[in-house]
């Protein structure tokens, strides 16, 4: 028998499944698209990392993170639902014990992690708009028309990226199209691009806090060679990028949810249990909340939403 | 009869409406409770780039005077808050609403002979001295209000039984409307501080945050999405400064002792309660809190300028702190995240 432990991460973009055994190896992974479905995108995660496993393995703890980790957390019944700045500084760290800076951009948010001998001293995330993050790097390799995987290896060809606006995507935008009307290369304009990610993180998220090495970088964004060629320009310091850079909030869960195991033992059977959300406004008072009731079976088992604590 | 209405800062309507209920011959009315609503008509009809609690006044205001209120009452302070009786009374004007607007505190200073006269244009027989005698008892309301929310705040995310502190102290703003006199409020604020004392906290090692920042977002738990509950939920003990009986008559002496306290920062006040943010932040840097939560509403000038002090002192005490800016249509699972983020991480480093 070995004891397993589950690490799902729901992101905004893509939901990435880990397995590790009690000495943090990695059993087997999955990386798939959330496609605005985590429900779903969860079922069919955990059915690729079912083909990984073997019959002698035993789920001895299940933890979620991302963004739909309360959904999912109640679907899998997790034993840990954490946030993903705890989860992506915990499962660094089982890589990279001295690790002192973790600069993480993905789909939707951008977050900066400072540590210190193993803890968090400080951290901060992107507050209200999405520049900055993958979102926006994918619509624009959309409107230029090139494959996002692509998006790189062009920003590395080019010798002189153009000067494109850092504060905001609007702005950057126009800058992009104006630049573009003008009559700049392709490679430079989208070096360009990269280059305005790398600023805008660090005059946004990355304001005000001391970055030390070593760096980690991680994300989807970090995947990106363009983008982590401009931060080891801009920061002058050597940006170490894991494999599975994109995993380590997934990892992370996994591990913290070995501090809550118990004598249960976790199946992994989802496919036939059906479980919806409904949402609708409650119009009891002025409030006028979304109240998101989730159903298990038909039977409902939890809602969310309301302000004054009716449900 | 004149109806009178006011706007919600936490719990301060229960003295201000035992105030005015005493002292003018008029009905007081219960402004609706801020809610999703409230922001919504707020928002409708205040400048974009407002402070947020410009938009939730404004929105208490409308739903009052579709209720029909006669006479609304603002506050004014150092900032922009000055200002919002002017813009207040033109926005509302132009909807076609009819009413009187009284200002208590008209470019920062309280002109008394002119509210005087216009409390006598609502109420005839409008009497000085009986209302200075009610002003004492609801002055000295305040400020019991504030000492047992002081106590409330630090021991709430320890109660054995949960929802005690509540409980207790709906029942007792619900007494304290009722007060008869100085010593009935006296013997009140007793009994009440003794009901407190009683109720059973959970012992071991507490976290020890404390929350600085703009006023309203700080005293207003719907304009900071119940920031103190959520924290108390973890099981943080909370210290917070800013209060109406601090604002009232210990900031004029306090400024000056925080300037001197943090000269090394700042040399001049910079509005609002920018500078005493600044000494509180050091205050807490220096005596063992375990993090610093700095709250505003979107466009707070003030505080805006405060945070590059702020980040500096917190990184010369090596003392996490982190931001929050609220508007009216603030996701509120995004302050949650950073919230247990946060809590995660102040944590860990007491376990160090």
């Amino acid at each position: 028998m070995r004891k397993c432990y589950l690490g799902i991460d729901i992101g905004s973009i893509s939901t990435k499944g880990v397995v590790i055994d009690s000495d943090n190896n990695i059993i087997c992974k999955s990386y798939l698209y959330t496609k605005g479905d985590p429900i779903n995108a969860v079922k069919n995660l955990i059915r690729e990392l079912k083909k990984g496993i073997t019959s002698d393995d035993v789920i001895k703890g299940i933890g979620t993170t991302g963004s739909a980790r309360k959904l999912i957390g109640l679907m899998v019944g997790a034993s840990i639902v954490k946030n993903e700045i705890t989860a992506h500084a915990i499962g660094t760290l089982s890589f990279h014990p001295n690790v002192r800076t973790i600069l993480e951009i993905g789909g939707q948010d951008s977050k900066i992690i400072l540590l210190n001998d193993g803890i968090i001293t400080d951290y901060s995330m992107n507050t209200l708009c999405a520049a900055g993050t993958g979102a926006f790097l994918s619509s624009q390799a959309k409107r230029l028309e090139v494959d996002i995987e692509e998006f790189g290896n062009m920003a590395l060809k080019s010798k002189s990226p153009v000067k494109i606006a850092a504060r905001c995507t609007v702005f950057a935008e126009s800058d992009l199209i104006h630049k573009a009307g003008l009559g700049y290369a392709k490679d430079d304009i989208v070096a360009g691009l990269c280059k305005s990610i790398v600023l805008n993180y660090l005059n946004n998220v990355g304001k005000g806090k001391k970055i030390k090495p070593p760096i980690v970088f991680q994300g989807g964004v970090s995947k990106n060679k363009g983008v982590v060629k401009y931060f080891k320009e801009v920061l002058n310091e050597d940006i170490i990028v894991d494999d599975f850079g994109h995993l380590m909030g997934a990892i992370g869960i996994a591990i913290l949810s070995k501090n809550y195991e118990t004598d249960k033992v976790y199946n992994l059977d989802f496919n036939e249990v059906s479980f919806i959300t409904k949402g609708e406004e409650c119009s009891r008072c002025s409030n006028n909340c979304e109240i998101l009731k989730i159903y298990k079976d038909n039977n409902m088992i939890d809602a969310w939403g309301s302000k004054c604590g009716r449900y | 009869m004149a109806k009178v209405a006011f706007p919600h800062v936490g719990n301060y309507s229960v003295p201000v409406k035992y105030l005015l209920s005493h002292i003018l011959d008029c009905e007081i009315m219960d402004a609706p409770k801020i809610s999703t609503k409230t922001a919504e008509l707020g928002s409708r009809y205040s400048p974009d780039f407002v402070c947020t609690p410009f938009k939730y006044t404004l929105g208490t205001y409308i739903e009052c005077l579709d209720k029909k209120a006669d006479v609304l009452i603002q506050l004014g302070g150092g900032c922009r808050y000055g200002y919002y009786y002017e813009l207040q009374e033109k926005i509302l004007k132009d909807l076609d609403y009819d009413f009187e607007y009284i200002n208590l505190v008209t470019m920062g200073k309280t002109d008394i002979k002119k509210i005087v006269k216009q409390f006598e244009k609502i109420d005839k027989n409008f009497n000085k001295i009986k209302a200075l005698y009610y002003l004492f008892i609801t002055i000295k309301m305040v400020k019991y209000m504030d000492k047992i929310d002081d106590y409330i705040r630090e021991n709430i995310g320890f109660e054995v039984q949960k929802g005690e502190f509540k409980k207790l102290k709906k029942k007792m703003l619900l007494d304290f409307s009722n007060t008869k006199g100085y010593f009935d409020l006296y013997k009140k604020y007793r009994y009440y501080k003794k009901q407190f004392k009683k109720i059973k906290i959970k012992d071991g090692k507490k976290l020890k945050v404390g929350i600085i920042g703009e006023l309203y977002t700080v005293m207003e738990p719907f304009a900071n999405y119940e920031l103190e509950y959520e924290l108390a939920n973890y099981g943080i003990s909370i210290k917070r400064y800013t209060n109406a009986h601090y604002l009232l008559f210990e900031k004029r002496r306090k400024v000056k002792k925080y300037l001197r306290s943090c000269k090394e920062y700042i040399k001049y006040r910079m509005g609002a309660d920018a500078a005493d943010n600044i000494g509180r932040c050091k205050y807490l840097c220096t005596h063992n809190y375990d993090g610093i939560i700095h709250i505003k509403s979107s466009f707070c000038t003030p505080e805006i300028g405060a945070m590059p002090i702020l980040n500096k002192i917190c990184n010369d005490y090596n003392v996490p702190i982190i931001y929050f800016s609220f508007d009216t249509n603030t996701s509120k699972v995004g302050m949650k995240t950073r919230c247990e983020a946060f809590y995660d991480m102040i944590e860990m480093r007491k376990k160090l």
